[in-house]
């Protein structure tokens, strides 16, 4: 199979080596999966900025909440933060974007559109992605779709407000909060959008990787970030029609008076037409998607911390199999989990059951995941590269923040942390920080893929470390108050004097994250100098066996100048015995008797 | 003025940094003349630095949580649960916690020491360890027994809260959430809740009570939540406009509250208020919170507003769904208190049939001239269609 996809594809690249390419077909509709890579790139930097900048906001909000701040007039304008107040429904549409932006256009389309269109085709040795086209649509539809849901920041009545969950009726109602009126019409039509997107991207990764691969490239020898992507492929393509579908059918209930989420509505003194839905069926079928949307962030986050450890650790991964039988395990469970949100939502509580069993089994392939990466580290030859440092800070966020899942996953011990700040710390860790510590580390290490560059690494040094003790900082206390009962997504907590001796507490977190995201500059700065300015890189500059390093430096369309080239091993075959190198390169052939895959 | 500071700051903030990243290469090109590049990849020098900085943020994770656990440790959530179920709950998170604690302790050692330990040296060879069945077998197996253990006890609990016996006696009271405050409902002396939509909303019959059902002649209303200590009660809620959470931290008990669905928790409060207000933990934290209010007080006092008033322990209801913009204050009171005194209270409360009625004849008694003003606003009289063949009024029990 891979061998007649391969042959297709070079004739088809080989014609457009010819072909001239022009300004426009080079860098903005390209079809070159490299080109579209860096575009998912460069645009999921920009809206993590924008995203990372509203979680600024509203933590300068809870620390200090009845001071004024001239930040809040000149970002948000008199309207939404009068003499330099922040209006109680804006703090809760920041709340609501900030997730939004994070959770989609940064970890989802920012980190595995990046990632699966840089690497799939490189390491499985394909001149591009099945189809180019597909490809390229899939970058434009994103970016309109950005462009839709920042444009809802905007409005008057301002942008969604109901939380990145938009359950109904608060954000069916326009009566019920100034944000569910267009800002939540622009909402849905640029998650559509999104949504359009992802699909067209998940197929092309499922087909290019099942389809594309070059000769003795089997799916066994694959490098388990290709594992990684592919499956984050499937997850998406399972689950992310149906937040369309619930997306649709709200439009259905807010503009076409249908009934699908709403029942016996009073607001604002007057009985609302709708009878006979529920907002139950929507928190199903938004989780449906919305859980295996925490791993569709993370698992390209894993597969690249894998690959990364690995390189530099010098070592194989340990426990190849068992990695990708986890990250299918994983896959598998990620679907049937999605109700422990819903414990206390009304469902029946038998559910309740079957879904903390569920949920607490996925606690097994993650802890394979995690003693086996900690098992590579172990009689490593670790290069401290800052790609490697946020590998390793990415399995401990991940430990840290996933430890807490046992708690969450528990309907028992739900009941009573569920949606407090509990909840914000562990989800934050696990799939905010360690799938954004898989993003840095998977930069880092592929921008001279990318760009032809090296990122300067002292600063790669200082921007691990304070990120790292900033992350920590923010979210480790954060657990604290949770267990002091205190709700997410309060304007202020100052209303209950419950609550009043965590003021400091909230101050903390506030500071830790406001030099956090400060020194993101180094980063910014560092990558964007390095585009231009950065050491020009050496071909392989890692020492790393995976195909994307035989490609020359200067990016080609088709990605090698001549034949495709053909693959004889697993890819981590590092300090391998026998060889005076610690790496071997998939490309070379085994000697006679060696053994492929780990085994010597 | 400060605008210009903060950028003058960054930028020499930048700039610092960018001078000791240039020192920090002046250094190190020495030694790669030649191969430039390879300065951009790690030297025994940086896998040094950076393997004692492992170390060192091992411990920084390890002095942050302790501090934590001191400073803030003293977490309400996990002690003095005022409901019979609430001490299995509780039990059962201190034995989560261990596990996470006691997990969290050692991977993260392993992981940091490890990275310490095994940091890069050009001169060493990595050992080539791919895999190994044995000890795959043990890190699957041993979280297998942890979570079957955790999973069995969790549902045990899980069960044993989520189903009470209808045969027992139990007291049935409405939570009733709306945007931003919370309705309670009792149902009287025949303990059955009259049905209700909120189509049936008006003037005093708040909650929407159907005030043709028998049942209903008898119910309740009231703004705080008593509830008599050592008896099972069992609420019922309901919304009347979007979701919300009826959330009762010490009780340790939360349920959504579902507009044209009715939702309920059963529990049995064991500690009244005031029994709880004397305990020591309470008491602390009481005056933990009371410092701290002080502080802002006088802070406020400075600045020309009114002071704030000690804080004194009392059961809470607050919403735990985001609701609207006034969310953050959607609370209400929950007072325990013995059986004769609940009884008493409740006795005091005005049962919604003589409401009505009283509200009734007030509106056909003719117009006194000396009305107090009022807005327009509360003059209008709110619309209420009521489509008598549509609606279906909820059976609350």
């Amino acid at each position: 199979m891979s061998a007649v996809g391969h042959e297709l594809t070079h004739d088809h690249s080989h014609d457009d080596h010819h072909h001239k390419e022009t300004f426009v077909t080079k860098y903005i509709f390209s079809q070159d999966h490299k080109m579209i890579s860096k575009q998912f790139l460069i645009t999921g930097i920009v809206m993590g900025i924008i995203g990372i900048a509203m979680s600024l906001l509203f933590r300068i909000q809870i620390a200090w909440p009845e001071e004024s701040f001239k930040v809040f007039s000149w970002l948000l304008g008199d309207d939404f933060a009068p003499g330099g107040v922040m209006r109680n429904d804006i703090y809760l549409a920041i709340v609501t974007m900030h997730g939004t932006i994070m959770v989609f256009f940064v970890l989802t389309a920012g980190l595995s559109g990046t990632f699966s269109n840089l690497l799939i085709p490189l390491q499985i040795g394909a001149r591009d992605m099945a189809s180019g086209f597909m490809n390229m649509l899939s970058y434009w539809i994103f970016l309109l779709s950005c462009i839709i849901m920042l444009s809802s920041l905007f409005i008057e009545t301002g942008p969604a407000s109901a939380g990145w969950t938009i359950y109904p009726p608060l954000s069916a109602v326009p009566e019920a909060i100034p944000g569910s009126g267009t800002g939540m019409t622009l909402w849905l039509i640029s998650m559509a959008l999104f949504i359009a997107q992802s699909l067209m991207g998940s197929l092309n990764y499922v087909v290019t990787v099942l389809n594309l691969r070059t000769k003795g490239m089997t799916m066994t020898r694959m490098p388990l970030i290709v594992w990684a992507l592919w499956i984050t492929a499937l997850i998406g393509i399972v689950s992310f029609p149906v937040l369309l579908s619930a997306a649709l059918l709200l439009i259905m209930d807010r503009s076409f008076g249908t009934s699908f989420f709403l029942s016996d509505i009073y607001l604002a003194g007057e009985v609302l037409h709708y009878q006979g839905g529920s907002p139950v069926l929507f928190e199903h079928l938004f989780w449906f998607l919305g859980h295996p949307e925490v791993y569709i962030v993370i698992l390209p986050a894993m597969g690249i911390s894998s690959e990364v450890i690995s390189t530099n650790a010098r070592k194989p991964i340990f426990g190849y199999r068992a990695m990708i039988t986890s990250l299918l395990a994983i896959a598998f469970l990620s679907t049937i989990v999605w109700g422990h949100h819903m414990f206390v939502s009304g469902m029946n509580p038998f559910l309740g059951s079957v879904f903390t069993f569920t949920t607490l089994l996925i606690a097994i392939p993650s802890a394979v995941k995690a003693f086996n990466w900690i098992t590579t580290l172990w009689k490593g030859n670790l290069q401290m590269n800052p790609g490697m440092l946020f590998s390793i800070g990415m399995v401990s966020t991940f430990i840290s923040g996933g430890l807490t899942g046992i708690i969450l996953g528990d309907s028992t011990l739900d009941i009573n942390v569920h949606d407090t700040y509990f909840v914000i710390a562990h989800f934050h860790l696990v799939m905010g920080i360690s799938a954004l510590y898989g993003m840095f580390a998977g930069i880092y290490h592929w921008f001279p893929k990318m760009f032809g560059r090296m990122m300067n690494k002292n600063l790669g040094y200082i921007h691990f470390w304070v990120t790292a003790v900033c992350s920590y900082g923010v979210f480790l206390p954060m657990h604290f108050i949770g267990m002091a009962g205190l709700p997410r997504r309060y304007y202020t907590n100052s209303a209950f004097p419950m609550f009043d001796d965590m003021i400091d507490v909230n101050i903390v977190i506030t500071m830790f994250a406001l030099v956090g995201a400060a020194f993101q500059l180094v980063f910014l700065f560092n990558f964007f100098y390095s585009i231009f300015y950065g050491k020009k890189a050496s071909q392989n500059p890692w020492r790393a066996t995976s195909l994307e390093w035989t490609t020359p430096v200067e990016h080609i369309h088709g990605n090698w100048p001549g034949e495709i080239p053909e693959v004889h091993r697993w890819a981590y075959d590092y300090s391998k015995p026998g060889y005076d190198e610690d790496f071997v390169p998939q490309t070379v052939p085994l000697r006679d008797g060696e053994k492929d895959g780990g085994h010597h | 003025m400060t605008s210009l500071l903060i950028v003058v700051i960054v930028a020499l903030l930048g700039i610092a940094i960018w001078q000791l990243t240039k020192i920090f290469d002046l250094t190190q090109t020495k030694h790669f003349v030649g191969e430039e590049y390879k300065s951009q990849i790690a030297t025994d020098k940086d896998n040094n630095i950076n393997g004692y900085l492992m170390f060192v943020f091992l411990a920084f994770i390890y002095i942050l949580t302790i501090y934590c656990c001191v400073r803030w440790g003293d977490m309400p959530l996990l002690n003095n649960a005022a409901s019979e179920h609430g001490k299995d709950v509780d039990r059962l998170m201190w034995i989560s916690l261990g596990v996470i604690f006691f997990v969290q302790i050692v991977t993260q050692f392993l992981l940091h020491y490890f990275a310490f330990i095994n940091r890069g040296h050009k001169d060493k060879k990595a050992t080539f360890f791919a895999d190994n069945d044995k000890l795959e077998f043990v890190w699957t197996i041993i979280p297998v027994i942890v979570l079957a253990g955790l999973i069995l006890y969790g549902l045990y609990a899980w069960n044993n809260i989520m189903h009470y016996n209808d045969e027992e006696e139990v007291l049935y009271v409405e939570v009733y959430a709306k945007q931003f405050g919370w309705d309670i409902r009792y149902s009287g002396n025949d303990n059955v809740l009259g049905k209700a939509n909120v189509r049936f909303i008006e003037g005093v019959n708040a909650v929407g009570v159907d005030m043709s059902d028998p049942n209903a002649q008898d119910d309740k209303m009231a703004k705080e939540l008593h509830l008599p200590v050592g008896k099972k009660v069992v609420l019922k809620m309901r919304s009347q406009d979007v979701l919300h959470s009826a959330y009762f931290p010490h009780f340790r008990a939360q349920m959504n509250c579902v507009p044209g669905m009715v939702t309920q928790f059963a529990m049995t409060p064991t500690v009244t208020t005031s029994e709880m207000r004397e305990r020591q933990g309470i008491v602390d934290r009481v005056n933990s919170i009371n410092e701290a209010r002080n502080k802002h007080s006088k802070k406020l006092v400075e600045k020309g507003e009114a002071g704030l008033e000690p804080y004194v322990f009392d059961y809470i209801l607050l919403c735990n769904k985001i609701c609207g913009r006034s969310h953050y204050n959607m609370q209400a009171k929950v007072v325990v208190e013995t059986e004769s005194e609940f009884r008493k209270w409740l006795g005091q409360q005005p049962t919604l049939g003589q409401q009505v009625a009283e509200e009734k004849a007030a509106a056909q008694a003719p117009a006194v001239e000396t009305q107090p003003e009022v807005t327009p606003e509360e003059v209008q009289e709110p619309q209420i269609v009521v489509d008598t063949t549509a609606v279906v009024a909820q059976v609350i029990k």
